[in-house]
């Protein structure tokens, strides 16, 4: 999934931190109620499907316009190839005003234009998005996840010679030179990503196999190695 | 076998081989010699050339040009993938600083710490790497022998053998009967067998769908069994027929010239037929000295062997404890190795041990199962830590994205491999 090579760059200052520690874009649990402007087009949610309008797990960091099988507006597809990408921002904007960002949506809604509202409505939204947690690679997360990481565990500074030999193991099935052929880039990322990335496996949160196996036994300073020698792989 | 591995390959290139720089050494740098360019062995040599930038000499010796991955050589007779994309060249490895020697290692000598080669000359080493994988074990599958391999072939060593299998295949009659003869473990590649199996129905199904086909097994169960025979019950119904211990599978013979299949009595007239004998390393760990029956008891913390410290034996020929044979098995082991041979010869750190293995099988397009696990060095052997299997009954989402991932797989071992 190409997204994540971006996202930690757009929100991982403020999303990141705010939403798997706590406070952030605003109050999901009254952005809840303020979605049921949005139920009657939109689903969200375990085996949420589109109806009217597509459905919105994972919204997060997708490229706007792509989910299989929903017919959307040639400009929403447009906006899409020509970069339009989901983010905190992005998402305020559209949801501010829909025709002012892309201008033949065909989502009929007029706005919102209350700041708080959209920011307690993207934090809801936000709980069924990949979260930082699920970088690089995750199913599209239909509940919210609960990671517990003492933050003095990603201040740990790692120790690349250690992590480029522990880094083996990563390279029989991730290429060091960063392509995604089936299985997803690791490196160049923000070592805190990388570093809550593994702990969400190794917690078993996220949900691939092989990876909690591997994050499974690996400690808390051999993570910090790891991420320390892929931040900077070329 | 009287050569080590790929010998089908190599009774030709061996002779057309030339020697060519690697006998000059003399810089002072410490030698390693790698013997085989498979999973284990190419990995060895581009790792320790990599890590040490220069500063030890590393040979590989590896009769054949084109390598062809025994993993996925299942889903080229499956027809999935072309015979080229199982093939890979040692170029990038030769310009990473690896000697690439393209002749067989015909025979080790400890004391004077040489390999000679068939093509004439010695090469000597300060440690040795020996990553030869398979042979076969003379008089294993009654009537059968390697000079019976065009006729019955084994097609465990890839490359003309699995092309060989594949057009047999093809060349059944309507309703014509395949049998397959499974190997006792252990043996390289837990599940490829029954991969096969599944990859030969997929082809059969789509071009012959009246043929049968037979295993006879001498192992009461096998890898994945519940998985495949889910598999096999839900694509390609009525056609395999598993004949395991339990009903005389063990108890085989085979007649190459008149193709024909005696299973616990009963004789069967076949129509393309797979061996697969019961294994052991590769000729050359024989040669060295550094076997113990059929393979080559190796210590867990490097790979290095019992019977000599600077001899060191990678993948399915050694006998290390826990982890299966396979080509993700190897390529574990030896880059656990790597960081030894490298800390031994130029004093840099060495990491404690970690193994880890992954297999993944296909058992009809887009219906992909996986087997994995952890490993740590012990005193005594390779001990498995912690593991994983796909599950019966998985959706056909989670079976595509699998199989999905065994592609990625593939892609990123290969570059691990040979850069």
């Amino acid at each position: 999934m190409i997204f994540r090579m971006f996202l930690p760059i757009t929100f991982a200052s403020t999303i990141a931190a705010s939403v798997v520690f706590g406070e952030g874009l605003g109050d999901a649990g009254k952005g809840t109620k303020i979605f049921s402007k949005c139920k009657s087009c939109h689903r969200i949610g375990n085996g949420a499907i589109n109806r009217v309008g597509p459905h919105l797990n994972g919204i997060f960091g997708r490229k706007a316009g792509t989910i299989d099988g929903f017919a959307y507006s040639k400009s929403m597809v447009r906006a899409g190839v020509d970069g339009l990408v989901w983010t905190a921002e992005t998402l305020d904007a559209y949801l501010e005003n829909p025709k002012s960002l892309v201008s033949k949506t065909r989502m009929n809604f007029r706005g919102l234009k209350n700041p708080q509202a959209r920011a307690d409505l993207l934090a809801f939204l936000r709980g069924y998005s990949d979260e930082p947690i699920n970088i690089p690679e995750a199913e599209p997360t239909a509940t919210k996840t609960d990671l517990k990481i003492d933050p003095a565990i990603l201040t740990i500074k790692g120790d690349p010679e250690y992590g480029e030999y522990l880094s083996g193991e990563c390279k029989t099935c991730h290429q060091s030179g960063g392509e995604d052929d089936g299985i997803p880039a690791i490196t160049k990322w923000p070592e805190e990503d990388f570093a809550i990335a593994m702990h969400a496996y190794k917690q078993k949160l996220r949900p691939h196999p092989v990876m909690q196996m591997m994050a499974g036994r690996l400690s808390d300073e051999e993570i910090a190695a790891l991420a320390a020698y892929f931040k900077d792989l070329e | 076998m009287k050569m080590n591995r790929r010998s089908f390959i190599g009774t030709v290139t061996a002779a057309t081989a030339t020697l060519s720089a690697p006998m000059v050494m003399g810089s002072g740098k410490p030698r390693v010699v790698v013997v085989g360019g498979g999973a284990g062995g190419a990995t060895a040599a581009r790792y320790i050339a990599k890590d040490s930038k220069g500063g030890i000499d590393v040979t590989l010796i590896e009769p054949s040009r084109a390598y062809y991955t025994c993993f996925f050589s299942n889903l080229y007779i499956g027809g999935l993938r072309d015979i080229n994309s199982i093939s890979h060249s040692y170029g990038t490895l030769a310009t990473n600083g690896v000697n690439v020697v393209h002749d067989w290692a015909i025979g080790v000598d400890r004391a004077a710490k040489t390999v000679s080669l068939a093509g004439g000359g010695t090469v000597p080493y300060d440690k040795l790497i020996l990553s030869p994988g398979i042979d076969f074990v003379e008089g294993a599958v009654e009537g059968w022998d390697t000079s019976a391999q065009n006729a019955m072939p084994h097609a465990y060593k890839a490359g003309s053998q699995t092309e060989l299998l594949k057009a047999q295949i093809m060349a059944m009659p309507q309703g014509g009967t395949f049998a397959m003869v499974a190997p006792p473990n252990p043996f390289r590649c837990p599940p490829g067998p029954y991969e096969r199996v599944s990859m030969v129905a997929h082809l059969l199904k789509a071009n012959n769908p009246t043929a049968k086909i037979i295993v006879a097994d001498p192992k009461p169960k096998f890898s994945k069994m519940s998985l495949f025979q889910e598999g096999w019950a839900e694509h390609y119904e009525g056609m395999i027929d598993w004949i395991g211990e339990d009903f005389g599978g063990g108890n085989v013979s085979v007649d190459p010239a008149a193709m024909t299949v005696t299973i616990d009595g009963e004789l069967t007239k076949v129509d393309a037929c797979n061996v697969i004998p019961a294994m052991k390393a590769g000729h050359i760990a024989h040669l060295a000295g550094v076997t113990d029956g059929n393979w080559a008891p190796v210590n867990a913390a490097d790979m290095s062997t019992k019977a000599d410290p600077d001899v060191y034996v990678l993948g399915d020929s050694s006998q290390q404890g826990d982890m299966p044979k396979s080509g993700f098995s190897a390529n574990s082991q030896a880059k656990v190795c790597a960081n030894a041979v490298r800390g031994a010869l130029t004093g840099s750190k060495v990491f404690p041990a970690k193994f880890s293995n992954t297999c993944w099988s296909l058992i009809e397009i887009n219906d992909g199962v996986k087997v994995g696990a952890t490993y740590q060095a012990t005193p005594e052997k390779i001990a498995k830590v912690d593991g994983f299997i796909s599950k019966t009954g998985e959706t056909a989402e989670v079976r595509k994205a699998t199989y999905e991932e065994s592609v990625g797989w593939y892609t990123g071992i290969t570059a691990d491999m040979f850069g």
